[in-house]
């Protein structure tokens, strides 16, 4: 590889060490920056016949320590893979190199009238390779469904160098066990991926956002269940902001909501094909919604720039709790009906020894945004967090983790979601792609 | 003294859309593009509702020229708070011909239909950057004008106005009847709340022609080319310090 590729500085490794939250901090001495598959498949062989482990990275914005070695391993960084293979206007199928920046592949994809059906806060810099091997969510999947579902076709390096190529790009392939979903999700502890295949809807041509204000969560659940009914297959996006989580971002980012302050905020989106029709139905289930009293205020936005700046209230908001000090932050799937009740119980159970305990997510999906921010880490503070947060998951059937994975952070909590012969299985997986154990070690699998 | 507030509101292609050249190198696309209200013009619009709101004027009337859709940009003043509002249509065709002094004669003739007192206007729109309505406009009523306002103050029928200049702030006096332009930090326009929006649904747009108001928009330029700005090429990497001076040399940068 020439020297360009190869960065060997500290300075420069620096933020490669470092997760975005600075919760987490390696010590790997070089980064690698291959072009293509062979390159990848040429450096894991080398470092699995040495015994070398190997940290892969893309854009670096993962949120449970997935992403930044743990020691010294050896990182892999999908930058400069960022070639857009084929785009198939008639199927919607977008084949690229795993290195290519979320948002950049959707403005490519807007050029053919197709959107990436995947949207997130970190959109400006999140690598879709990192985002299929963490099966990442996001905004929309309500509306898209999750990666396993979007995502037909993946290659990937395994750690002795084979490359496994799963690249379909046919929407149904049913000819043997569909490897390809062992590499969505794993985080990057079977293989590395480099390529993938993945399917875009069409580009909606009408979008319409409104912003609630709202009394009680009943009144969110209850709002939340209204959209289906009322809003169909244009409903695009649900998603609920608390009080606490707004004041964060007017303090911290000095962001305005449009409306007057209320206990609960919900962000509505709708996509689809004509304007006219969607605005309809949007103005009749508003106008229901403000009649029945489930919604005290809000306000509709259809022009970009103003769409933009109300999501930015939404999407800014992990941003916002960052700047309080150190951010104990937890996503967790729960069922609707025991949904708030978490950040209450929560907040009573830590009282006042944190700044605070806020909630927010995607109501839509189940999954619950809990943080809880302190001015430093305080292991006081973690110890009344957790096991806690966890228990009181696993009591309700709830998922510890939704759409974050578990990284470095959580992978000893596994236990809560999972089987012991679920678990036993993984492990097995785990030694027979990856028998020396070299690919992003310390993740995902508990330690014991 | 109560005052009849009349505010112009353009609708032009929002701030966020990438803007394309239309392939006949003589206008911009337009077809299915999102447009917005012209974001001086709102915040026109939310100086004349807190005007409202201070009892200083007793009704504000939100005028737009422009095509059938141009009255989406008028509810959309409504719901931010004005009371009645008027469309001057003008086909969609028309539309791009039309310039700023057909307007300050179709603003000039709506001002002495209505009996206004005051009309603010956006400093200027962000899709042709004229910044000639307000001033043009003055000019035919023969009334004062405060351009670039940053502040507006009222007291005995005189506006105290602050006006953005070069290098810091002007402060002006001007009796009403009069002019006045807003700049970007006039104030912060509102978002239109839901209840809001669902009574500007009931308010009044009054429909006419430029005709009917005895305005002639006969063009008096034609547009011989509309090109896109020059592309940025793209940059490269040297190895060292030396090399990047060499190249800067080399480019004439140093």
């Amino acid at each position: 590889m020439d020297p360009h590729r190869v960065i060997l500085g500290e300075a420069d490794l620096e933020g490669h060490n470092t997760d975005w939250l600075g919760m987490v901090r390696g010590a790997s001495k070089v980064l690698l920056k291959p072009r293509n598959t062979e390159e990848v498949s040429t450096i894991l062989k080398y470092c699995n016949d040495r015994r070398l482990a190997v940290c892969p990275q893309g854009g670096n914005t993962g949120l449970v320590g997935g992403s930044v070695p743990v020691f010294d391993e050896i990182i892999i960084s999908t930058s400069l893979m960022t070639e857009i293979e084929s785009v198939d206007r008639l199927s919607g199928v977008i084949t690229c190199q795993s290195g290519c920046v979320l948002e950049a592949l959707d403005q490519y994809a807007a050029e053919y009238g197709l959107m990436v059906p995947l949207d997130l806060g970190a959109k400006g810099s999140c690598h879709i390779g990192g985002n299929v091997s963490t099966n990442a969510g996001g905004l929309r999947v309500l509306r898209y469904g999750s990666l396993h579902g979007s995502v037909l076709g993946v290659e990937a390096v395994l750690a002795s160098g084979e490359i496994v190529n799963c690249l379909s790009a046919m929407k149904k392939d049913n000819t043997g066990y569909d490897l390809k979903h062992l590499f969505i999700g794993s985080e990057g502890t079977l293989g590395i991926i480099t390529k993938i295949a993945i399917n875009c809807p069409p580009r909606p041509q009408a979008v319409n956002l409104s912003f609630l204000g709202l009394q009680t969560f009943d009144d969110v659940l209850t709002t939340f269940r209204e959209a289906k009914d009322k809003l169909g297959e244009i409903l695009s996006s649900c998603e609920f902001i608390d009080s606490s989580s707004m004041q964060c971002v007017e303090e911290n980012l000095k962001l305005k909501p449009p409306i007057e302050p209320h206990p609960f905020y919900m962000l509505i989106e709708t996509s689809g094909s004509n304007s006219s029709h969607d605005e309809e139905k949007l103005s009749s289930f508003l106008d229901y919604a403000l009649g029945s009293g489930i919604v005290t205020d809000g306000t509709v936005a259809t022009e970009p720039s103003r769409m933009q700046h109300i999501w930015s209230l939404r999407e800014r908001i992990a941003e916002a709790l960052v700047k309080d000090g150190y951010t104990y932050k937890y996503d967790i799937s729960l069922p609707h009906s025991e949904f708030y009740k978490m950040v209450e119980d929560m907040r009573n159970h830590l009282g006042t020894g944190v700044i605070r305990c806020c909630g927010y997510g995607h109501i839509g999906d189940g999954n619950l945004h809990l943080n809880i921010t302190t001015q430093e880490f305080d292991k006081n503070v973690l110890n009344q967090i957790e096991p806690a947060v966890y228990e009181w998951t696993a009591k309700v059937n709830g998922s510890v983790s939704a759409e974050h994975g578990l990284g470095f952070k959580k992978r000893n909590f596994m236990h809560y979601s999972k089987s012991l012969g679920a678990i036993n299985l993984m492990k097995q997986l785990k030694s027979l792609m990856d028998p020396n154990g070299i690919l992003n070690p310390y993740k995902v699998l508990p330690e014991t | 003294m109560s005052l009849k507030v009349l505010v112009g509101c353009k609708r032009v292609i929002d701030y966020a859309v990438k803007i394309r050249v239309r392939p006949d190198k003589l206008g911009v696309v337009t077809d299915g593009v999102k447009h917005s209200m012209n974001p001086f013009d709102e915040i026109a619009i939310e100086e004349a509702v807190r005007l409202k709101e201070k009892k200083i004027a007793k009704e504000v009337i939100a005028v737009s020229c422009g095509p059938t859709q141009a009255q989406e940009t008028i509810r959309t003043a409504l719901a931010m708070g004005a009371d009645r509002g008027i469309h001057v249509e003008i086909p969609a065709k028309e539309m791009e011909k039309l310039e700023p002094l057909h307007v300050s004669k179709i603003l000039a003739k709506l001002v002495e239909k209505e009996g206004a007192q005051l009309l603010v206007v956006g400093k200027q729109a962000i899709d042709d950057d004229s910044n000639a309505t307000a001033q043009m406009t003055a000019a035919l009523l023969d009334w004062p004008q405060a351009t670039f306002a940053s502040k507006i103050e009222h007291k005995d029928g005189e506006l105290t106005v602050v006006r953005e200049i070069d290098g810091g702030l002007e402060t002006i006096k001007v009796k009403v009847p009069a002019v006045v332009s807003a700049d970007l930090r006039l104030n912060e326009p509102r978002y239109a709340t839901l209840p809001n929006i669902m009574k500007a649904k009931k308010k009044k747009i009054d429909k006419m022609k430029p005709a009917d108001l005895g305005v002639d928009t006969t063009p008096h330029f034609d547009v011989l080319n509309v090109s896109d700005p020059p592309a940025r090429d793209a940059g490269i990497k040297v190895e060292d310090v030396d090399t990047l001076i060499t190249k800067l040399k080399e480019t004439g940068r140093i």
